[in-house]
């Protein structure tokens, strides 16, 4: 088992999620306290480790520590720093007879339930060494078998056979697309020879997604080694992580990461002890959502204005200084290595018949269990929501499931029984996007959601084509009038027809899918758009 | 002195044009924000056009072209904290501090900003005071709201009813 459990039997140690969410509630406070009570009863790093570790899924529980001992794992949630006594008695399983049995009765509150389906139905692929290894240390992700497949890669398969495997997972793309990523590689690969170059599209903003976050901060080794791998296959010998600013300590450990692993030999000249030379710069962006679109990251990667342009040529033509350029998403890489040691048909084995493998979400809003999970494609819609989620808190009803962020839409109750997959979402006016899905309850009004969302698209419109800069300023004028219950009936079309304008008229994805909130919404919750038209109707 | 600041971290990127970004991060590291003098130092020191320079700075969000005020009160506004009320709370902060989001206050010592998520989705809603996370706010609660905030150290505006 990987991720949060460790085997039956592994030594004892203690692991706290380092990562932001966790942070954020507080785990650097707990670990200080935790390496103080150690030593307060005598024990030292060799005989019960402390180590910070990645992401460890149960977020709005945080800050969260695995304990690791015999007995198999256990773990703690919201464990306040006075508690970090207790943790270490329970852990070292030392001091007096009835310390432990006494400790584990003063956290019986903070225990989480590792049985529970949200743990249960995991299944770590991305998110392998994701809350099992020292996310700063290179020896430990190499003990987890870091650059193994990439070594394999470069010492006993072509470029062909790597883009065959990849090809075989059946594999697209988790940036919210779905392009298919083997497809993507023999078009970049099979252009005219000359340079070529990999990006890794870390620019994760759709509020409410930190999958790729996680990943950075959890595991950044195997991020790079994907990303090597699919230099390798593309024949590229130079490359860029974009990384949005908003992620301080994702960048910190990336860069932390490239440095070991260049240190090492294992990225670089000859990295790996091959022919192959591989040199990688992080870039970091600076708050701007388009960036994300790979036209205007290319930009920004040129140090100018993120600004998309139209397509063709795609990057796969001609991308960075205009050699054929291979742009993939965080997750998409991170899910390689698993992908080449266990063999493309392992991989495809798992999921839909349209969409294999596994997908990392991000569940949050009106929800009991917020934080991250890896689960097959295909799994119901319901059974991430309510079986994994736990429904609303407080027992109330879930009224929609957001999913794709500011492009993608509202999925009503009455379809919770409808399989997570690329085609599925897509045909309820939603998208798969990149995974973020936020739970909304009764009291969430679908207005205002379509009216925050075009809010978001508002301030982000890059400015360059008038549909998407003019037209999501009258969107959101008009929602505006929902939400204040002064619409008239004719607003309803004019909403209508100006939501399908901006979508077949916009130069690039984000105006193109702007209007899917309001489009999903009017679709499924039409009726509360119309109690919108009231009898201030027409007032300013 | 600024000046050579910046010459400095420009030759340390090899003066080349695609580290614009960069830079400006570098350079606001320095002032907390990018004057105008500052602009044209960087755009002599990598032999740019002052309108390339200025139309990078003003294009992303995170690159200041005003100093900032002295203590900045940003709100979440992401997905799961506006599910959890986080509107209702940026409500509420613009009638404490009787100030306008976005907008500077008159004595400019504090600021409302919105800032997209954050991604402490697990904590929502949750505010950024003075660079510090304010996690889980009880938003449905006035008085154990009031008392956060005053925790916070967030003034009450002069005049205004609580």
């Amino acid at each position: 088992m990987t991720g949060v459990q460790a085997m039956r039997g592994a030594p004892r140690r203690l692991r706290c999620c380092g990562a932001s969410g966790c942070r954020s509630a507080g785990s650097e406070a707990l670990q200080v306290a935790l390496e103080q009570a150690r030593a307060a009863v005598g024990l030292d790093a060799g005989a019960l480790p402390i180590q910070p570790v990645g992401c460890l899924r149960l977020c709005g529980r945080g800050p969260l520590v695995a304990c690791d001992g015999p007995g198999g794992t256990a773990l703690y949630g919201g464990v306040p720093p006075a508690q970090a006594g207790a943790l270490i008695a329970v852990a070292s399983a030392e001091g007096p007879i009835d310390g432990p049995l006494r400790a584990e009765a003063a956290l019986a509150a903070h225990r989480l339930d590792l049985s529970h389906p949200f743990f249960a139905l995991q299944i770590p692929v991305v998110l392998e060494g994701c809350g099992s290894l020292d996310p700063c240390s290179l020896d430990d992700a190499l003990a987890h078998g870091a650059y193994a497949q990439l070594k394999r890669c470069l010492q006993d398969l072509s470029p062909e056979q790597v883009r065959d495997e990849v090809r075989r997972s059946g594999l697209r793309g988790r940036g919210g697309a779905g392009y298919p990523t083997g497809l993507k590689w023999d078009t970049v690969a099979l252009q005219p020879a000359g340079p070529r170059f990999v990006v890794c599209n870390a620019d994760e903003g759709d509020p409410g997604a930190f999958m790729d976050r996680s990943v950075l901060e959890g595991d950044p080794h195997r991020l790079l080694e994907g990303l090597a791998i699919a230099a390798y296959a593309v024949g590229a010998d130079r490359g860029y992580l974009y990384v949005r600013a908003e992620y301080p300590l994702a960048i910190e450990r990336l860069r932390l990461a490239l440095q070991q692993a260049q240190a090492r030999g294992l990225l670089g000249l000859g990295h790996c002890g091959s022919r192959h030379d591989l040199q990688l710069e992080v870039r970091v962006g600076a708050g701007a959502y388009v960036c994300g679109e790979e036209t205007a990251l290319l930009r920004s990667i040129e140090g100018k204005r993120g600004m998309p342009s139209p397509r063709p040529p795609y990057p796969a033509q001609a991308g960075l200084q205009g050699a054929p350029t291979l742009i993939n998403n965080v997750e998409t890489l991170a899910a390689l290595p698993a992908i080449l040691r266990e063999g493309g048909a392992w991989y495809a084995a798992m999921g839909t018949e349209s969409s294999r493998g596994t997908k990392v979400f991000a569940l949050s809003g009106a929800v009991c269990h917020t934080g991250l999970l890896e689960v097959p494609m295909g799994i119901q819609l319901r059974t991430v929501v309510e079986t994994m989620g736990g429904g609303v808190p407080d027992g109330g009803a879930v009224k929609a499931v957001q999913t794709g962020g500011p492009s993608g839409g509202c999925i009503p109750a009455e379809r919770l029984d409808t399989p997570v997959d690329y085609e599925s979402l897509t045909a309820l006016g939603s998208m798969m996007g990149s995974g973020g899905m936020v739970v909304m309850g009764e009291t969430t009004a679908m207005p205002e959601v379509a009216r925050h969302f075009m809010r978001f698209s508002v301030n982000e419109s890059c400015g360059k084509c008038l549909p998407c800069r003019a037209g999501t300023v009258q969107l959101e004028q008009l929602l505006q009038r929902f939400v204040e219950g002064r619409a008239e009936a004719a607003d309803l079309d004019r909403l209508d027809a100006l939501c399908r304008m901006v979508k077949a008229t916009s130069l690039c994805g984000l105006g193109q899918a702007a209007p899917n909130p309001v489009l999903s919404t009017l679709r499924w919750f039409r009726h509360e758009y119309e109690a919108g038209c009231g009898p201030l109707a027409g007032k300013p | 002195m600024a000046d050579r600041r910046i010459a400095l971290l420009i030759r340390r990127h090899g003066g080349r044009a695609e580290a614009l970004i960069e830079v400006l991060h570098q350079v606001q590291e320095i002032h907390g924000y990018l004057p105008t003098s500052a602009l044209l130092a960087v755009a002599r020191g990598l032999q740019l056009p002052l309108s390339r320079v200025y139309g990078v700075a003003s294009f992303y969000h995170l690159f200041r072209l005003q100093a900032p005020s002295e203590h900045r009160c940003a709100v979440c506004l992401g997905t799961a904290c506006f599910v959890r009320h986080a509107g209702v709370l940026a409500k509420q902060l613009e009638q404490r501090l009787g100030l306008v989001m976005d907008a500077a206050g008159a004595d400019g010592i504090w600021a409302l900003e919105q800032i997209s998520c954050i991604g402490a989705c697990g904590q929502a809603p949750v505010l950024v005071v003075d660079g510090a996370l304010e996690t889980k706010l009880p938003v449905d609660d006035q008085e154990a709201l009031a008392a956060r905030f005053d925790a916070m150290g967030l003034p009450s505006a002069r005049g205004q009813v609580r």
